[in-house]
């Protein structure tokens, strides 16, 4: 019974990382309606700013994180204007393959310039674990998760009271609609690309620490991971896709737990498509019929 | 008419025979080397793949990002066939099993997914193409993580050429028939077709089918002419390299999938001098055809002799849908 209480906790740290994806895909994805695939290597460069900010720079952790997370919203908000914004008008197809373009130069440019192999991520924060019971969790695993659940409610405040956040909403129920009442659509989009980018980063930080090594190719599988975890919990719902994180999370390590962990990702897949083919729009959507 | 049609199709194959002819004068006289025939093959293979995904994607409006699991499942069916049967009969019945499995796993597959619409589709049928892979590492059968070595070749340039140029009459005159002009109603708008009395969901699933057997014989020649099959060639980036050579030849033109695979094949060749900045070259010119040329090099266009020799005004039929997917 405690090992399940064990691995489920286990799961939920590593959903937290996800949630912190997912939102990203999902605000990007409800927003313009794009697969953001470069969305996991924002990720990646963001664990890579964090290195740079405490091995060569030398600073606190809380301040790297900070600093990573801004410098990653710079970097998405450039990614949007270079590569996607001249899309705006074209099939989404294009749009996808452009951001397909921008994964790879993220990946690949990473690999030329800073070498394709693992770095160690420094120790920042020297692990503790504490134990309860029979149960144990470290520091970090607090970290990451109280971490997490204050970047969500910060997410939460800005959607909900902000003059940007009722941008955001106004522009993803309706573009058109949104640009006759007057709201800078581009703005909108490119401050919905800085806000998903800084969370991608913050969940590349935590993962440095976590698994105390980084590299250019850290992004591929979580990114994937992070959006199914989206389309699992209704793409476009911020709660949905910390539901579907964290549901993802705990899926991935009850598989391991019970002995399948050469199948976890199947599994995760296998959920995936059986949920979709019962309720194609995620577990928090809601369906919305065509009109002719 | 038909004298006009025949003399259209004489010149096609002509143009064929001709191409074909070059290839064979460029590797008598060695020009090209080992390393150009290696490149004329893999383009041919690239071709068989794309022209199907082509089918899927362009034609029927079904946005799938499962291909390299249907070209798994075609190389393994062809390594382990070939491995116990090493003669080119072994060979040719294993593309056939390989395409026969490849088309029941996606009828399987698709009945229920199809229903779901872009993006979702694209999601589960990632998830399918994932599955496979993990089912073929985990099988004793078929060797685990390391995959499969010294499959016997039966595969050379003339039979891809063939093959490819099969592929592509036998796609051409589909998109034409009834069930290809209903495909194509069916992407343009599938409520309208759908009222017009076309079965929907059998036009996409047949596309799809059609599709994943063209993929499993382009898995299976790849397999018995690299020699090996190993699951790391069958990842998502694998349905990623047939994607992009869809997208950028134009979706829905099989042309323009015919010219992408060859500037691609022709263009990995150059890069390979860069070493690393490779894939960061290719990657800049993915973003910048994408950002000038956003429906593909050709769009829904097709190259046509036609056109271009005896057009007297308008006389066959020509898909000219503009927008395929906004």
């Amino acid at each position: 019974m405690s090992n399940i209480i064990q691995q489920l906790i286990n799961g939920i740290i590593l959903g937290s990382v996800y949630a912190l994806l997912a939102l990203g895909y999902t605000m990007v994805y409800g927003i313009i309606k794009l697969i953001n695939f470069a969305h996991g290597d924002v990720y990646m460069l963001g664990a890579y700013f964090g290195y740079f900010f405490i091995q060569v720079l030398h600073l606190n952790f809380f301040i790297a994180l900070v600093l990573s997370m801004a410098v990653s919203a710079l970097l998405g908000m450039l990614i949007e204007f270079v590569a996607y914004r001249p899309l705006r008008h074209s099939p989404r197809i294009a749009v996808l393959i452009s951001a397909l373009g921008v994964s790879f130069l993220l990946e690949n440019g990473m690999s030329y310039f800073y070498g394709s192999d693992k770095k160690a991520f420094p120790q920042a924060i020297r692990t503790i674990q504490y134990h309860i019971g029979s149960l144990q969790i470290s520091n970090i695993q607090l970290l990451i998760i109280s971490t997490a659940i204050t970047l969500m409610i910060l997410l939460t405040i800005i959607v909900q009271k902000t003059k940007m956040g009722r941008a955001m909403r106004a522009v993803s129920a309706d573009q058109e609609a949104a640009i006759l009442m007057g709201i800078d659509v581009n703005r909108t989009i490119s401050f919905t690309f800085a806000i998903g980018s800084a969370l991608a980063a913050a969940g590349g930080v935590l993962i440095g620490l976590y698994y105390n090594n980084i590299d250019p190719l850290m992004g591929m599988t979580p990114g994937i991971k992070a959006f199914v975890a989206a389309v699992l919990g209704g793409i476009g719902l911020i709660p949905g896709a910390a539901l579907g994180g964290w549901l993802i999370g705990i899926l991935e390590t009850m598989t391991q737990a019970i002995g399948l962990s050469d199948y976890k990702d199947a599994v995760v897949y296998a959920i995936l498509i059986i949920i979709l083919l019962f309720k194609p729009t995620g577990i928090l959507g809601k369906n919305k019929r065509e009109k002719v | 008419m038909d004298r006009k049609h025949l003399k259209y199709t004489l010149t096609w194959a002509l143009l064929i025979t001709m191409l074909f002819v070059l290839i064979e004068l460029l590797t008598v006289f060695d020009i090209i080397g080992q390393y150009g025939i290696t490149t004329i093959v893999l383009i041919g293979i690239n071709l068989i793949a794309a022209v199907g995904l082509n089918l899927v994607i362009g034609m029927s409006g079904q946005f799938s990002l499962g291909h390299a699991g249907f070209m798994a499942i075609g190389a393994y069916a062809t390594a382990l066939m070939t491995t116990a049967l090493p003669s080119i009969y072994g060979f040719i019945l294993s593309l056939l099993v390989g395409g026969l499995i490849s088309g029941l796993v996606a009828l399987a597959v698709g009945i229920p997914t199809l229903r779901l619409r872009g993006d979702y589709l694209a999601i589960a049928t990632l998830g399918v193409s994932e599955i496979i892979r993990i089912i073929i590492i985990n099988m004793k059968i078929t060797r685990g993580p390391a995959g499969i070595f010294g499959i016997p070749a039966f595969v050379n340039w003339q039979m891809v050429f063939v093959l490819s140029v099969i592929v592509i009459i036998i796609v051409v005159n589909f998109v034409r028939s009834t069930s290809g002009q209903a495909i194509i109603a069916v992407r343009d708008n599938d409520i309208a077709a759908e009222s017009l009395g076309i079965n929907t969901t059998k036009y996409k699933v047949m596309a799809f089918v059609a599709g994943a057997i063209l993929a499993a014989i382009a898995g299976g020649l790849r397999a018995s002419f690299i020699q090996s099959v190993s699951p790391q060639d069958y990842t998502f980036m694998q349905s990623i390299t047939i994607l992009i050579i869809v997208v950028l030849g134009g979706i829905g033109s099989i042309s323009g999938t015919v010219v992408t695979a060859i500037i691609l094949g022709v263009l990995d060749v150059i890069l390979q001098n860069f070493g690393t900045l490779r894939m960061v070259i290719y990657a800049l010119v993915l973003i910048i055809v994408m950002i000038f040329r956003p429906k593909g090099l050709l769009g829904t266009t097709e190259f046509s002799l036609q056109k271009l020799l005896f057009d007297s005004g308008g006389s066959h039929d020509h898909n000219d849908s503009k927008n395929a997917r906004s």
